[in-house]
């Protein structure tokens, strides 16, 4: 089973875009892109599913409504109940009003924080963690697209070079 | 080119005429004099004694009721000896009662000129809304929205009727046709040193001089943006396209003055003791929002007719965005206006929210619900911004709470706790409902609805999310 792969480069995301499709098109199995920058609609071309993360950060609010609530109310009511401007802190529903900023700040702490936190992990990175990308120049102004192998290399090799590539490499991946 | 169905037109004027029942059945069925007033009460505190069996529980009711009205008077009568307006000891409860009545009697015939004043109003504002919505996208030069200016030029059209209607609404409110503007009343100035104080500025000359320089403005805009926009479509150049960019940016300085001082001139002054300095906003973002739910209603409704072809999801999908986004940004000005008065707890400005929640309890929560739970809820996902009916869903609710939340604004200073929503309030929505109808999809069938010469009509039609 050979772990080749072929790393195609590109200097324009619009041409890379086209590449893409007709990678595709072309039914070869898309490995990874690498890009300089994030370009639109790349991962539709790709066909890439759609990201559940906004159902994570949905669900992540919420926890922090809720700890938002039970915070205040054991704080507020249960714990130490104060008179603050004439309201005293009996009934959390009569309060509730001077507490929405909390919560409304808690959801957002929380929806904010562990999306990250998620998209972090789901994406495999973390502090002093060593780069993917297998050129520098994915970071500057070149596109990296890295195809698995499958078949003939060479007809492979000559497909790439018509996509607009400027360099095409086989490469083999450990 | 769109066709003005004549299923639509048919539909629109049966709006109008059930709608003119409906408010003439509101006038004609509003009490004449104290006595009609009284058997109204008798009747309504009938019901009221059978749900408390207990015949000392009724009086106590009944009295409560009539100190609560009574200190509202107090309250709409201050400055004014504190001594005569208080005078629980003072006045014979006889002359109580029928002062009371009188208090009633003006309310219930406040009620079905309010109803008209609040759908009225609406309806206007939601074409200035989307006027608005239009002169923003022109001033940003807007990639994605070229091909809906002609729905939001066809709804902007409305405003020329509705500013009209309104205008003779505030007109008549200063001859003294109706009363739901205290301050317009001399003998209620003469005893109240608040009102006597802003007099300068709310008298009926000054008042009308400012609203007809307001509609005057937003309507000479909205037709030199409309002229502009089809010379542009025959032009060999972009010259038509620059003056609509420098016209939209002019008006919406003009707009963002003259929208808030209209705020506290049609809607703040019925309260002309009670104030805040938000409400300019407050009231432009429940309007804009309910603007841009008829932009996208509009659109859905012409793309299901098959015109817009060039109109894809992507662009509803954007709409949606603006739906759900102004919502919350209602929400936001609503929930700050109400906390800072709430929690500073002033006599003068709490009486505002005491009115609503005591009186106006369902329709002042139930708004919240309506405006931001429900949007909120529905619109949240991606995917469903791009659905058909939930769209639709959404903005059905998103506009009966725009409206009821104009009504928690007029209804409470003008008809107290006698509000109902009955013929006059539905049958005013449904006469301006069937003018709307009418006038905005006429305007909508006299131009090509897509604006070709705009220089972003390309980007327009190919926009994807």
């Amino acid at each position: 089973m050979s772990n080749k792969v072929i790393h195609v480069l590109y200097n324009d995301d619009d041409i890379l875009m086209d590449a893409v499709k007709q990678t595709r098109a072309a039914h070869h199995h898309i490995e990874e892109v690498y890009t300089p920058f994030p370009v639109h609609g790349l991962d539709k071309a790709m066909g890439l599913a759609p990201t559940r993360l906004a159902i994570c950060s949905f669900l992540y609010g919420l926890v922090g409504l809720s700890v938002a609530t039970s915070m205040l109310y054991y704080i507020m009511i249960v714990d130490w109940p104060q008179d603050i401007g004439g309201k005293p802190s009996f009934s959390f529903i009569q309060n509730m009003p001077a507490f929405v900023p909390v919560m409304f700040e808690m959801t957002v702490f929380f929806a904010a924080h562990l999306m990250v936190i998620t998209f972090y992990m789901r994406s495999k990175l973390w502090p002093f963690k060593e780069a993917e990308n297998p050129d520098v120049r994915t970071t500057d102004d070149h596109f990296l697209m890295e195809v698995s192998v499958h078949g003939d290399v060479d007809q492979m090799v000559s497909f790439f070079e018509n996509t607009g590539a400027v360099e095409v490499k086989v490469i083999e991946k450990h | 080119m769109y066709t003005f169905s004549s299923k639509l037109k048919t539909f629109s004027f049966i709006l109008m005429i059930v709608g003119v029942l409906g408010i003439g059945y509101s006038f004609f069925t509003a009490p004449k004099d104290i006595n009609d007033v009284e058997a109204i009460l008798a009747s309504q505190h009938g019901h009221h004694g059978d749900a408390h069996a207990e015949g000392a529980e009724h009086h106590d009711a009944k009295d409560a009721h009539v100190n609560t009205a009574h200190s509202e008077d107090a309250h709409a009568a201050a400055g004014h000896d504190a001594h005569d307006a208080h005078g629980a000891e003072a006045h014979e409860a006889h002359d109580e009662h029928t002062h009371h009545l009188k208090h009633v009697l003006q309310q219930l015939q406040n009620k079905p000129w309010a109803g008209v004043y609040v759908a009225a109003l609406f309806f206007m504002l939601i074409s200035l809304g989307a006027l608005a919505f239009y002169a923003i996208q022109n001033a940003a030069s807007a990639g994605w929205s070229p091909v809906l200016f002609r729905v939001m030029e066809g709804i902007s059209a409305y405003l020329i009727p509705g500013a009209v209607i309104v205008f003779l609404l505030l007109v008549l409110g200063v001859m003294g046709s109706h009363h739901l503007f205290v301050w317009m009343d001399k003998d209620v100035v003469a005893h109240d040193h608040l009102i006597q104080g802003k007099s300068g500025y709310l008298n009926g000359p000054f008042f009308l001089i400012r609203a007809a320089l307001f509609m005057g403005g937003w309507i000479f805009y909205r037709q030199y943006a409309r002229k502009v926009s089809l010379a542009q479509d025959e032009a060999s150049d972009n010259l038509n396209f620059k003056k609509s960019f420098k016209a939209a940016a002019s008006f919406l300085v003009f707009f963002i003055v003259s929208e808030s001082i209209m705020s506290w001139d049609w809607i703040m002054s019925v309260d002309p003791h009670w104030f805040s300095t938000l409400f300019g906003w407050y009231v432009f973002a429940s309007f804009v929002v309910s603007a841009v739910t008829v932009i996208a209603m509009v659109t859905l409704y012409l793309k299901s007719q098959g015109y817009l072809e060039y109109v894809n999801t992507s662009h509803i999908h954007d709409l949606a965005k603006f739906m759900f986004g102004f919502s919350v940004f209602w929400t936001y000005l609503w929930f700050s206006q109400f906390m800072l008065i709430w929690y500073a707890d002033i006599p003068e400005e709490i009486t505002y929210f005491v009115t609503r929640i005591e009186h106006y309890n369902l329709p002042f929560f139930g708004m919240v619900v309506m405006n931001f739970v429900l949007p909120v809820l529905i619109l949240v996902n991606t995917d469903f911004k791009r659905l058909t009916w939930i769209v639709v869903l959404a903005g059905t609710i998103i506009l009966c709470g725009h409206y009821v939340d104009f009504f928690n604004m007029i209804m409470p200073a003008t008809v107290g706790d006698q509000w109902f929503i009955g013929a006059g309030e539905i049958g005013s929505i449904l006469f301006f409902m069937g003018l709307f109808i009418f006038v905005v999809f006429s305007a909508i069938s006299k131009a090509p609805l897509l604006a070709k010469r705009n220089p972003l009509i390309e980007e327009s039609k190919h926009f994807h999310y």
